[in-house]
C-alpha cells in the first residue's frame, strides 16, 4: 500500500512530470483536495484574483516562452470563469492546459452546488478535453492534455477532475508512450509539393509571403529570413505574426488587413502568387473573401490540414510543420524572380504610404505618439501586450517589432481584458525583460484586479493606459457609420475612476500625463522602476482613429488613408 | 446540395456523440441523418452520417471531423460501390391490398392486428420513401425511421485504415514543453 497517494497527489505529481513550474489559479471547494499537495509541490502556483485572469495569464506565459501555460481553477463559476481565456486561446493556437475541479462522480448531473458541465460547454473551443472520474486516469489525462495542446496546430486543452477522484487513493504511473489514434502530427513535408511551390514562386512575377502566427508557433522565424531573402519577395505579416520578421527589414511592407498599411494590403490585391506560411485568410485580413488578392495563385502552408483550402482555394496545398516545410523549400529555391517592376511599384507605395498619424490640432496628447515614444525609449527587446481595440492597433502600428514573441494580443477572439493578466503572465515566463502592457481604459477596467496579483507577487509589469474616455474603436465605427451618435461609448474614465490612486490602492505606481512634452519623462520614469508594477494614466485626445482602415464586409481595393480619403491610385503603377 | 454518406470511427467514450454533434452545430453543416453502433472492437463505434453538403465544403466537414481527438477516422462511402440502407417501420390501417406491396418492395409485415398492420422495411432511403408513398392510400397512422448505415463493397474495412497509430515516449514530454 505504500505506493498508494491520493488522486490530488496523483495530479500534483502528473504536472510536475510534464515538466509544469509555474501554475495560475485560484481555489475553491471542488479543486480544494489539489491545493493541498500543491503546497508542497516545487511548481510555483501564483494565486491570481479572477480566474478569467488566470486563463489570460497562462496564454502570456505560453505566447513568450512556447510552452504550455496552466491554469487552475474549481467547478462551477471558478470553471465558467475560464470560458473567455480557453476560447481566446482556441481562436489564437495557445497551447493552456486548463485543470479544473468538478463536483464529485455520483453528484454530476444532479445540480449540484457548484456544479457546470465544463466539459460539454468548452468542447466547441478546446482543441480537446477530459472529465475524469477514475482516479487512475488521471496521470494519463494530463501527460495527453499537454501533448495535445503543445503539438501539430497548439491549443487550449481542459482537464476536469471530480472531486472524489482527487479524494480516492490511487497509484502514479506516468504513462511511458501516448497513443492516441485519433491524433496524428504531420510528418516530413511531401517533396512533391515542396517542387510545386518552388516552381510557382519560380514563375511568379508579383509574389508576396503571406505570413501568420504559425511561424511564431512554429519557431521559424530564422527559417522564415532565409527563404524571404533567398527568393526577394515582399513580406506582409499578420496581426499573429509581428516579430515574426523584422519590421526594419527592407522587404517587409508592414501588416495587412483592416489597419494594415497601403502596401501591403495593396501587394496582397496585386500579388500573382501568395505564399501563405501560417495564416489562415481571417476575414479582417481578406476583406470581403470574393473580392481578395483576385489574381493570385495560393501557396498555403498549414500544420493544420482543415485550414487549407477552407477560406481560399489552394493551388499548392501543404500540410506540416513550417519550419520543416520552410527548410525544404529553401534548397528548392534555384533563382529569384524577377520583380523589378512589381518592387519599383511597392517601394514607391510604401514611401507614399506610410503609416502616420496627425497630431490633435488642439495640442493634446495624440495616442500614437505614446504609443510610438514608448516603443522608441524602450525598444525592440521589450515584450508589448495590447488589449483590444484602437490602442491595439496603434501598438501593432507604432512599435517596431524585430524579434518573434515581443508582441502579445488577442487576435481571433478579441477579448478586451486581455492585457494586463497576458502581461502579468509573460513577466512571469520572461521575468528579465520589460513587459509593457498597452491597454485602453476600457479593456483596463474589466481585469485590472490582476496588478494586485502582480504587486503581491513580484511580477513588475508597466501598464501604459491609453486613456481616451471611450471605448474608442467601438466610437470610430459610431463616428464613420452612426452619424456621431456614441451609444454607450462614453467611459468618462477622466473623471472617474482616478487611474493613479486605483494603481496606488493597488500596491503599484501610478503616474499621469497629459502633455506632450512630459511623455519621455514619464516612460522613463516607468523604466526605472522595476520593483514594483507602474500604471500610467495617459490621457490623449478621444477623436484619434486608427488608419488606414478597410471597412468591414468591404473590398481592400476600397482602402481609405483617412477618413474619405483613397489612396491616389491612378499615379501608382501597379 | 447533395447528400454524400460519411462513415466515422471514433474511440467508444463518453461525450464523442456530442463532439460530433456540436461540431456540426457550430459550423452550421447538415445532418441529414446518423446511426451510431458498436464495432468488432469494443473501443470503437461507428458513426455513419450522411451529410447535406457542396463538393467543397465536404472536404471542409471531412477536415473538421478528422480533428476531434476522437476521431480515429473518416470515409466518404461513394453510394456506387457500396450498400446503404435504413429501416422503416411502418404502422398503415389494416387492407388486404397491403401484403402486394410489401412483398413488391422486398419488406414484410411484423405484426397484424384487426385493424393496423407494422411493415418493415430496410432498403435505400429512395425505395423507403417509394414505399411509404405506395402506403399512404390506406392510411399511414404512424411511423419510425432508423438513420442510414452503409458499408462498402469488397474485402476491405474502414479499421484497415487505422492500424497506423502514433506512438510519442513521453520522455519527451519536456521537448514538448520546450
Amino acid at each position: 500500500m505504500s505506493n498508494q497517494i491520493t488522486g490530488a497527489q496523483s495530479l500534483v505529481k502528473s504536472l510536475e512530470a510534464a515538466g509544469v513550474d509555474v501554475m495560475f489559479g485560484l481555489p475553491g471547494g471542488a479543486i480544494l483536495p489539489a491545493y493541498d499537495p500543491i503546497f508542497d509541490s516545487k511548481i510555483r502556483h501564483i494565486l491570481v484574483r479572477h480566474e478569467q485572469g488566470a486563463g489570460h495569464a497562462a496564454e502570456g506565459y505560453a505566447q513568450v516562452t512556447g510552452r504550455a501555460g496552466v491554469c487552475i481553477a474549481t467547478s462551477g463559476p471558478g470553471a465558467t470563469n475560464l470560458v473567455t481565456p480557453l476560447a481566446d486561446a482556441a481562436m489564437d493556437s495557445v497551447p493552456v492546459v486548463a485543470i479544473t475541479g468538478q463536483v464529485p462522480g455520483p453528484a454530476i448531473g444532479t445540480d449540484a452546488f457548484q456544479e457546470a458541465d465544463i466539459r460539454g460547454i468548452t468542447m466547441p473551443f478546446t482543441k480537446h478535453n477530459f472529465l475524469v472520474t477514475d482516479p487512475r486516469e488521471i496521470p494519463t489525462a494530463v501527460a495527453q492534455a499537454f501533448h495535445i495542446a503543445t503539438t501539430g496546430r497548439p491549443g487550449p486543452v481542459l482537464v476536469d477532475v471530480a472531486k472524489d477522484a482527487l479524494q480516492a487513493m490511487t497509484e502514479f504511473n506516468w504513462p511511458k508512450e501516448i497513443k492516441l489514434a485519433g491524433y496524428r502530427i504531420p510528418g516530413e513535408p511531401d517533396a512533391q509539393s515542396i517542387a510545386d511551390a518552388a516552381a510557382l514562386i519560380a514563375e511568379s512575377k508579383k509574389p508576396v509571403f503571406y505570413v501568420g502566427g504559425g511561424v511564431i508557433k512554429s519557431n521559424a522565424s530564422a527559417e522564415l529570413k532565409e527563404l524571404a531573402e533567398k527568393v526577394g519577395a515582399p513580406v506582409v505579416t499578420t496581426l499573429m505574426a509581428l516579430g515574426a520578421f523584422p519590421d526594419s527589414h527592407p522587404q517587409h511592407l508592414g501588416m495587412p488587413g483592416m489597419h494594415g498599411s497601403v502596401s501591403a494590403v495593396t501587394a496582397l490585391q496585386k500579388a500573382d502568387l501568395l505564399i501563405t506560411l501560417g495564416a489562415r485568410f481571417d476575414d479582417r485580413v481578406t476583406g470581403k473573401l470574393s473580392s481578395f488578392a483576385p489574381k493570385a495563385r495560393v501557396i498555403h502552408v498549414d500544420i493544420d490540414p482543415a485550414e487549407l483550402g477552407k477560406n481560399r482555394s489552394v493551388d499548392v496545398p501543404i500540410n506540416g510543420d513550417l519550419k520543416a516545410v520552410i527548410k525544404a523549400l529553401i534548397p528548392a529555391i534555384k533563382q529569384k524572380p524577377e520583380m523589378g517592376a512589381w518592387w519599383s511599384a511597392l517601394n514607391k507605395l510604401k514611401a507614399t504610404y506610410p503609416v502616420g498619424y496627425d497630431k490633435p490640432a488642439d495640442g493634446s496628447l495624440a495616442p500614437q505618439y505614446v504609443i510610438e515614444r514608448i516603443g522608441q525609449i524602450s525598444g525592440s527587446d521589450s515584450i508589448y501586450v495590447a488589449g483590444v481595440g484602437q490602442h491595439q492597433m496603434w501598438t501593432s502600428q507604432f512599435i517596431n517589432y524585430e524579434k518573434p514573441r515581443t508582441w502579445l494580443n488577442s487576435g481571433g477572439a478579441g477579448t478586451m481584458g486581455y492585457a494586463v493578466p497576458a502581461a502579468m503572465g509573460a513577466k512571469v515566463g520572461a521575468p528579465d525583460t520589460t513587459v509593457w502592457a498597452i491597454d485602453g481604459d476600457g479593456c483596463f477596467q474589466m481585469t485590472n484586479q490582476e496588478l494586485v496579483t502582480c504587486a503581491l507577487n513580484n511580477i513588475p509589469i508597466k501598464v501604459a493606459i491609453i486613456n481616451n474616455e471611450s471605448l474608442g474603436m467601438v466610437r470610430q465605427w459610431q463616428t464613420l457609420f452612426y452619424k456621431g451618435r456614441y451609444s454607450n461609448t462614453d467611459l468618462k474614465s477622466k473623471m472617474v475612476p482616478d487611474f493613479v490612486k486605483l494603481a496606488d490602492a493597488m500596491g503599484c505606481v501610478g503616474l499621469r500625463c497629459e502633455d506632450p512634452s512630459d511623455v519621455d519623462a514619464t516612460i522613463e520614469k516607468a523604466m526605472s522602476i522595476n520593483d514594483q508594477p507602474v500604471v500610467i494614466d495617459f490621457r490623449v485626445n478621444r477623436d484619434s482613429m486608427v488608419w488606414p482602415m478597410v471597412a468591414a464586409g468591404t473590398s481592400n481595393d476600397d482602402i481609405m488613408i483617412a477618413r474619405e480619403t483613397a489612396p491616389d491610385w491612378d499615379s501608382q503603377e501597379l | 446540395m447533395a447528400k454524400h454518406t460519411l462513415a466515422v470511427l471514433v474511440d467508444n467514450s463518453s461525450g464523442v456523440l456530442a463532439r460530433v454533434a456540436s461540431l456540426f452545430a457550430r459550423r452550421a453543416y447538415n445532418i441529414d441523418s446518423l446511426a451510431v453502433g458498436p464495432t468488432e472492437d469494443p473501443a470503437i463505434s461507428r458513426m455513419t452520417i450522411v451529410v447535406n453538403v457542396e463538393g467543397h465544403a465536404l472536404e471542409q466537414v471531412i477536415r473538421q471531423l478528422d480533428k476531434l481527438i476522437n476521431v480515429i477516422h473518416v470515409s466518404e462511402i461513394k453510394p456506387a460501390k457500396s450498400t446503404q440502407e435504413e429501416l422503416v417501420l411502418v404502422k398503415v390501417k389494416n387492407n388486404p391490398r397491403v401484403e402486394s406491396i410489401v412483398t413488391k418492395f422486398g419488406a414484410k409485415i411484423v405484426d397484424s392486428s384487426e385493424d393496423a398492420l407494422i411493415i418493415e422495411s430496410t432498403n435505400s432511403p429512395a425505395l423507403n420513401e417509394e414505399l411509404l408513398d405506395s402506403l399512404k392510400q390506406f392510411g399511414v397512422i404512424e411511423f419510425v425511421q432508423s438513420g442510414v448505415v452503409a458499408l462498402s463493397h469488397g474485402a476491405s474495412a474502414l479499421a484497415d485504415q487505422t492500424l497506423d497509430i502514433q506512438s510519442i515516449s513521453t520522455d519527451r514530454q519536456a521537448d514538448y514543453q520546450n
